[in-house]
């Protein structure tokens, strides 16, 4: 668990926890409890993750890391109809993959509370997109609930279990980043007893078969009615009259961004429930302000709905669409409105936030002295196996499709390896795709050359000698099949069906999963791959080589990604197969106990030619000081990597005892 | 400390370094400590991608009632770096005036090892330019004086709460390092901390 429950305030003589510091996750965990959940499920996803790790701390709640969102929330869905309570917990994108059971789940309503949370992340820290699944609700025709702190994430769990039950319908429960790692103080409450409301079968209502179906959507339109006319007398939209010469309408942590920085120079309508939303409301409150504006991060969603009412609201036109909204871009819109005094700071250089993941160098600006600062993009770990996997790939030359993890990494210099990155399991499919492609290339001419060109290119770079001689080969042997470089559990998660759908039409792939024992990303996360639960208790252990065997791949290898060598053999007869191949790296994360060898590396510096070839690993504890290479103390992690491709065997394993760190 | 630059009294604080460095930890301290004295605090962190050695950067913001868990950048009233590229690329934050304290470590980025980019020289200069105040500070050391390398991030926190002016007494703080640190390792950490308490600037 990431964050340990921080007690602020104890009962006197109880030393029960009254009062806590809580992440917002940690809080829905926490409100999750005091409303009587009893089953609750996720697959880890940023910044959703911990809100089941920390669940998994009560008792009396089935919890489990399901294969992927799509069956968590199917999970929940009985659970809720079954009677329980329940909870399905995902990041943004992760309601993609569970839209399915959403959007019916909306027709076939709950018995039992079901409060679907998504974790949007704006600005992608750990994404793939932006999407702001606030449409989703209205899409589904859902109610949506957004917190705008901890303690309203707490709170808001049972407002929206109670919602689900009065109105018979899954709830939504919307968080950002910005509120899910954010922590605030939160007042506990003490825990509903537990509850299990009767089930009868009921097949109009739950067996979606067309005649049914048509009859549930006349039911979720009514439901929608009935909700809209609950918005308007929901206690948790709130005014605040101050002047009102401008009126702000937001959610979530936009009003507190709004509130921070327009602080009494405005009237607030926050709304914390966002669909449906109260026209009735916010029609009121237009009418007692001079100047209407709604404050909202990503898409324009509320607004787009307030002009349809025909309100005059300005909101985009002063803030951004893309990226994470800030204190500072709303300063500027108000100054900019006259709303507030001031010059708009400076340089609009001044106020383009660093990008934390700093991929861009060109957004680490100092305000008023324009020089572009190193980059710090995240990297693989010392010793992270799939360095040496990605090592082999850039050397094969091959289009290698990538995926969601850690292993996403591999697309940046010097490995530079990946070709695409779409979604989670993406990369067979994609892999296929580009198989396909080459399979249907009608112009043997051009092909003719192509490979001419590529025969040439590898065998220039054999010349010069790039890997050690025993990974030299002819260039002839070169694979030219596409590779699919996919991890553990992103594999189980939804790589499963591609694989299938490669060994059903013959098409010539390598699928290579990068087996590293856990879902790192996230956060070290078990899944059926590990063989242990949630709660930490053994059980049985999904093998990934049967699995693809029973698929019908017929060429199976499982090798070590700290072996180069052997790595390198593997895909190259992989490649030389006919039809699908899958090549198992498997080597543990290196960020698990036990994973690190005993021994490190050092440069001997008697025989290292500063050729730097070490340095095309991207590895972390090598830098260059004075012109030479020079592995970190401390930092190496001993894979020994680099020392199979040291041209001049001048790195050197020093055994455990040897080296003091 | 000089005038806080909001009337609200709300101090704003960017805790910022590279991935793994326990920055983390330190926010907490920081709002463990201000909780105890009563103070309103929100704390604003990201996991993910970025905690693979990347740039990281954790908001934290007391005072009698907070509402945005984000700093508005000019606005920081103490930037605390532990790694100083890092200083210097989240200086944005800090408002005129404001107290920069930085870790005296350089951690080059992976462009800097490859040699596509250069690491800077003149980060102190830089950060010093405009009227802020400059606290270096070789927090390994103190760490390492402390008795155990891993407590910088405390010994730097501790720098900060001598500075911070908010009449949080010592016991608090004592009480804060105690609720934060790892299993066993609260005495050497309040050892490393008080080390930062008494350090001045050695530059």
């Amino acid at each position: 668990m990431q964050h340990e429950e921080q007690c602020v305030d104890r009962a006197a003589g109880t030393g029960d926890i009254r009062k806590a510091l809580m992440s917002g996750n940690q809080a829905i965990a926490r409100g999750a409890y005091e409303a009587g959940v009893r089953v609750a499920c996720a697959y880890p996803g940023t910044p959703s993750t911990e809100i089941l790790e920390h669940i998994r701390a009560f008792e009396g709640i089935y919890v489990e890391w399901s294969p992927n969102e799509k069956v968590a929330l199917e999970v929940a869905l009985g659970a809720a109809i079954a009677g329980v309570r329940a909870l399905a917990a995902m990041k943004h994108v992760g309601l993609n993959v569970a839209a399915d059971p959403l959007f019916t789940a909306a027709y076939t309503g709950v018995n039992a509370g079901l409060v679907i949370v998504s974790a949007d992340d704006p600005g992608m820290h750990s994404s793939q997109n932006e999407q702001d699944n606030r449409h989703y609700a209205r899409f589904a025709k859902i109610p949506m609930l957004e917190p705008s702190d901890s303690q309203e994430a707490k709170d808001f769990v049972g407002l929206a279990l109670d919602i689900s039950e009065r109105f018979d319908t899954p709830v939504m429960l919307r968080t950002t980043t910005r509120i899910s790692h954010s922590s605030g103080i939160v007042v506990l409450g003490a825990p509903q007893a537990p509850r299990r409301l009767p089930y009868k079968k009921n097949p109009p209502k739950y067996v979606m078969v067309p005649g049914n179906a048509r009859l549930r959507h006349i039911e979720v339109e009514a439901r929608l009615k009935a909700l809209a006319e609950f918005a308007e007398g929901f206690a948790y939209n709130t005014i605040e009259w101050n002047s009102t010469r401008v009126g702000i309408i937001a959610s979530g942590v936009s009003y507190q961004y709004a509130r921070e920085v327009l602080e009494k120079n405005a009237s607030y309508l926050r709304l914390a429930m966002t669909n449906p939303i109260p026209e009735g409301v916010i029609r009121g409150f237009a009418a007692k302000v001079d100047r209407l504006y709604v404050i909202e991060e990503l898409d324009p969603f509320l607004e787009e709905q307030l002009r349809a009412m025909g309100l005059n609201v300005v909101g985009k036109r002063l803030l951004p669409v893309t990226g994470e909204l800030t204190p500072e871009a709303i300063r500027r819109a108000m100054i900019e409105e006259g709303v507030l005094a001031g010059a708009v700071a400076g340089a609009q250089v001044a106020l383009v936030p660093p990008n934390e993941n700093a991929n861009a160098g060109a957004g680490n600006h100092e305000a008023g002295d324009a020089i572009a600062l190193p980059a710090r993009p995240p990297v693989m770990c010392p010793g992270c196996p799939h360095r040496g996997a990605f090592y082999v790939l850039r050397k094969l030359k091959v289009v290698a499709t990538g995926d969601i993890g850690c292993y996403t990494l591999g697309v940046a210099p010097p490995l530079s390896a990946l070709d695409t990155t779409i979604c989670m399991g993406a990369s067979i499919g994609n892999a296929i795709g580009f198989a396909a492609a080459a399979a249907m290339d009608q112009r043997p001419q051009t092909c003719a050359v192509e490979t001419a060109a590529k025969a040439a290119e590898a065998e220039a770079e054999a010349e010069a000698g790039a890997g050690a001689g025993a990974l030299a080969t002819s260039a002839a042997a070169v694979p030219r099949k596409p590779v699919a470089v996919i991890g553990d559990s992103t594999f189980v998660h939804s790589g499963i069906t591609g694989l299938i759908d490669a060994v059903y039409n013959q098409v010539s792939i390598v699928v290579l999963i990068l087996d590293n024992g856990t879902t790192a990303m996230t956060g070290h996360q078990n899944h059926p791959a590990t063989g242990v639960t949630l709660r930490g208790t053994a059980t049985h252990r999904l093998s990934l080589e049967d699995l693809v065997r029973a698929c019908g791949v017929e060429y199976v290898a499982v090798v070590d990604p700290y072996d180069l060598v052997a790595t390198e053999r593997a895909l190259r007869q992989a490649a030389a197969v006919p039809g699908p191949a899958v090549v198992i790296a498997r080597r543990s994360c290196v960020l698990l106990p036990g994973a690190r060898p005993a021994d490190r590396y050092i440069i001997l510096e008697d025989r290292c030619t500063a050729c730097k070839l070490c340095l095309s690993l991207g590895c972390p504890a090598i830098e260059v000081r004075d012109g030479r290479p020079v592995i970190i103390r401390g930092s190496c992690a001993g894979c020994g990597v680099c020392a199979q491709i040291c041209r001049c065997d001048a790195i050197a394993q020093h055994k455990a005892g040897e080296y003091h760190e | 400390m000089s005038e806080p630059s909001k009337p609200i009294g709300v101090r704003s604080v960017l805790i910022v370094g590279v991935g793994g460095q326990g920055i983390l930890l330190a926010s907490r301290l920081l709002a463990s400590a201000a909780i105890g004295a009563g103070f309103d605090v929100k704390i604003s962190e990201v996991h993910g991608m970025a905690q693979r050695g990347g740039s990281v950067v954790t908001h934290v913001r007391l005072g009698t009632k907070v509402h945005s868990p984000l700093v508005e950048m000019g606005t920081a009233d103490f930037v605390v770096a532990f790694e100083k590229l890092e200083a210097l690329r989240w200086l944005p934050y800090a408002r005129p005036g404001a107290t920069v304290i930085v870790n005296d470590l350089e951690i080059p980025p992976l462009p800097v090892i490859l040699g596509a980019e250069r690491y800077p020289t003149d980060i102190i200069r830089r950060l010093a330019a405009g009227g802020r105040r400059v606290v270096l500070v070789d927090a390994q050391g103190m760490a390492r004086s402390a008795g155990n390398a891993r407590c910088a991030n405390t010994a730097i926190m501790g720098m900060l709460a001598r500075r911070l002016d908010l009449g949080i007494t010592e016991e608090r703080w004592q009480v804060a390092v105690g609720d934060v640190a790892p299993p066993g390792t609260a005495e050497v950490n309040w050892k490393a901390f008080c080390l930062g308490y008494t350090c001045e600037s050695y530059k």
